[in-house]
């Protein structure tokens, strides 16, 4: 096929008969030929018709052969515009200036035809080759930028889903690539309406959109679940039921998920097929570990998933560091592995508390020669008081809708569903339909919290708060109400809510009711003496949260009143 | 024909050339006949450069042409001239236009 293509033939020769003979060979193969007799005039004649091919003589009057080539191949730019020059000359001298100025080629006289063919024929293949290449090349670069934008364009959609949330709180650091998202690795964080700080680090198996495509459910179950009050437990759930239905056969999500108690000084942690995470105690310098001990996110379904989690006091400085495999596994230019080994020498040797975050990312750079830093992700969670963290608590925006204004309702609670199910996400979610008390959420969940245990634990179940005094009494405590809980056989909780508008606030007035036999209270409690012996029931929590709180009957109904005004 | 015009050469212009055969034989002679007395000038005027780019260039459209022993001698010229011996050269320059004489002979006689 390059055979038969006419190529534009351009000859540039000042003695009549050799351009003549040149001319008519050219023909008999088939190409076009524009034919000058002198350099200037090639080089006009170059940019006029663009040959595929030119045929110089190098000693020409006006402009010689050197100087037209060089002007030619400037013209050319990138394009390849093969020059051949005419010339019987014998000395290297002239054959180096030829080169220089940019020929590729030489035919001596006398011209042979069969010669002249095979060097158009080896020439034309050439060009067609580089004009591939060009073509391919831009492509790529087309290609290249496209995908590029695209992914831009993802990244967008994405950060606003899968965005740090609380990842600013001053406990935390963490080190993710802006791009992190298309290497798979996703991190969330965000606080409960109990104040705790969950955060959850995942890594998608592959690379690019379908790696990123899964943290958008999870990002949005997570954000979702954790500013409704769900627990751990069924925020993860969620998330692995969710991506074991949408993600195809052999994708799935290696994940940590942290839940840290402030105020217990406590984390509970599920880890799931990412490396060991490392807790550094602070006084001692000791690290502990946490094994992965559950298959990735993804993987099993609903039934067969398991939620176990560890539970590890942490002291205020004690710091918990999660990583994604990117770390362990970077390599140096010999293509070995940093390797645990290596990170875990980082925490030894007396190392500073606060510079392991640093150290760990300047030695893995170092390792690994300012290579593939975009797969590593970092997190380090300092435990601390909770009076060190600013609220950053989910804040709700105005919904388009404008919400409950006044309303009541009932729920009654039967012995089934007091034994599989949290009433409190339900009910949070219903205030917080409310406009004014989504900013309360945190305040509603404790008050909701505190009265739905004491009616469960101490109406239904029938359990002395006295037992919570000693730590023997504390063990006995939650043993026996396992127990009574599995036994329950007749029960009922019922919330009466009620929401009235007042000025630019409103009353909330929450009524728990439950089965038990409720107590002495009249005399004690309304009075607001004595309230030390009750102290298990979290009395002076829910009044300090609450405008009052009375008893009623026999201390089996309790009521709340909750005011806010929006003005505050 | 004679060793003074190469006859395979010749053949293979006549097939390409067609027609145009005559045309490009007498465009040779025009041009060669204007070539040999500028080579005699230049030799007088002691002008090497000249001497030697015209020799070139005849030597380069006699060799075309099969004029084999023509573009030898025209070598030979553009040879000395570039080295600037041009002690003794005008004898070669008579050879040269005893010989292109030949080779027009032989030409005209196609």
């Amino acid at each position: 096929m390059l055979e038969s293509r006419a190529l534009t033939v351009l000859i540039a020769d000042d003695t009549d008969s050799d351009r003549l003979i040149l001319e008519a060979i050219v023909k008999k193969e088939g190409h076009q030929v524009i034919s000058v007799d002198n350099g200037i005039k090639a080089v006009a004649a170059y940019q006029e018709h663009h040959p595929d091919l030119v045929l110089l003589d190098a000693l020409m009057p006006v402009m010689d052969g050197f100087e037209a080539a060089r002007q030619i191949k400037v013209l050319a730019g990138e394009d390849l515009v093969p020059v051949i020059f005419l010339t019987s000359l014998a000395d290297t001298d002239s054959l180096v200036k030829c080169l220089e100025a940019g020929g590729d080629d030489f035919l001596s006289k006398p011209y042979s035809r069969v010669i002249l063919k095979a060097k158009i024929k080896a020439f034309s293949r050439m060009r067609e080759m580089h004009q591939m290449v060009q073509l391919q090349r831009d492509q790529i670069a087309q290609h290249n930028s496209h995908l590029m934008r695209e992914q831009e364009v993802a990244k967008q959609i994405f950060d606003k889903i899968a965005h740090t949330g609380s990842m600013n709180a001053p406990n935390v650091r963490y080190s993710l690539s802006p791009l992190a998202i298309f290497n798979g690795d996703v991190i969330v964080a965000a606080v409960r309406p109990s104040g705790s700080m969950m955060v959850l680090l995942g890594d998608f198996t592959g690379h690019g959109l379908p790696a990123a495509i899964g943290s958008m459910p999870l990002s949005s179950i997570f954000y979702g679940m954790v500013g409704k009050g769900y627990s751990m437990v069924d925020i993860l759930r969620e998330i692995n039921q969710k991506l074991k239905q949408i993600l195809p056969v052999g994708v799935f999500c290696c994940a940590t998920i942290v839940d840290m108690n402030f105020s217990k000084r406590k984390i509970k942690i599920w880890n799931g097929g990412l490396p060991d995470c490392y807790i550094h105690r602070l006084d001692s310098g000791a690290v502990d570990t946490v094994r992965s001990t559950h298959l990735p996110l993804g993987v099993l379904n609903d039934a067969n998933f398991k939620d176990d989690c560890e539970q590890v006091e942490m002291n205020p400085g004690d710091r918990l560091y999660l990583w994604s495999d990117g770390i362990i596994e970077s390599r140096n230019k010999h293509g070995e592995m940093f390797g645990e080994e290596r990170l875990k020498q980082l925490f030894e040797n007396n190392a500073q508390a606060d510079t392991v975050f640093e150290r760990i990312l300047d030695a893995v750079h170092e390792y690994s020669d300012g290579q593939r830093d975009d797969d590593l992700s970092l997190i380090e969670l300092t435990m601390a008081d909770p009076g060190q963290l600013p609220d950053t608590r989910q804040e709700y925006t105005t919904s388009r809708y404008g919400g409950l204004q006044e309303w009541s309702m009932t729920l009654e609670l039967k012995t089934s569903t007091l034994k599989l199910f949290d009433p409190l996400p339900l009910l949070l979610n219903i205030l917080v339909e409310v406009p004014g008390l989504r900013s309360h959420s945190g305040t509603l969940y404790t008050l909701l919290a505190e009265l739905y245990s004491n009616a469960l634990e101490h109406g239904v179940l029938r359990l002395p708060s006295s037992w919570k005094t000693t730590s023997e009494g504390f063990e006995r405590y939650y043993q026996e109400r396992q127990k009574r809980m599995d036994a329950l056989s007749a029960g009922f909780i019922r919330f009466d809510m009620e929401h009235q508008t007042q000025g630019a606030g409103g009353v909330l007035t929450i009524r728990v009711t439950d089965s038990g036999d409720g107590f002495e209270h009249v005399k004690n409690i309304n009075n607001g003496h004595r309230l030390e012996a009750y102290s298990g029931r979290g009395i002076a929590l829910i009044r300090s949260l609450s405008h009052s709180l009375r008893y009623l009957g026999n201390g089996n109904q309790v009521e709340v009143t909750f005011v806010w005004d929006a003005d505050d | 024909m004679n060793e003074s015009v190469d006859t395979d050469t010749l053949s293979m212009l006549k097939e390409v050339m067609e027609d145009d055969f005559q045309l490009l034989v007498s465009t040779f002679l025009d041009d060669a006949q204007l070539r040999i007395p500028q080579l005699f000038e230049e030799f007088n005027a002691g002008d090497g450069e000249m001497l030697r780019q015209t020799a070139h260039s005849l030597k380069g459209s006699s060799s075309n042409l099969g004029a084999v022993r023509l573009s030898e001698l025209c070598f030979q010229v553009e040879h000395r001239a570039k080295e600037n011996q041009l002690d003794g050269l005008e004898d070669v320059l008579y050879q040269v236009k005893a010989e292109f004489d030949q080779v027009r002979s032989i030409l005209e006689g196609l």
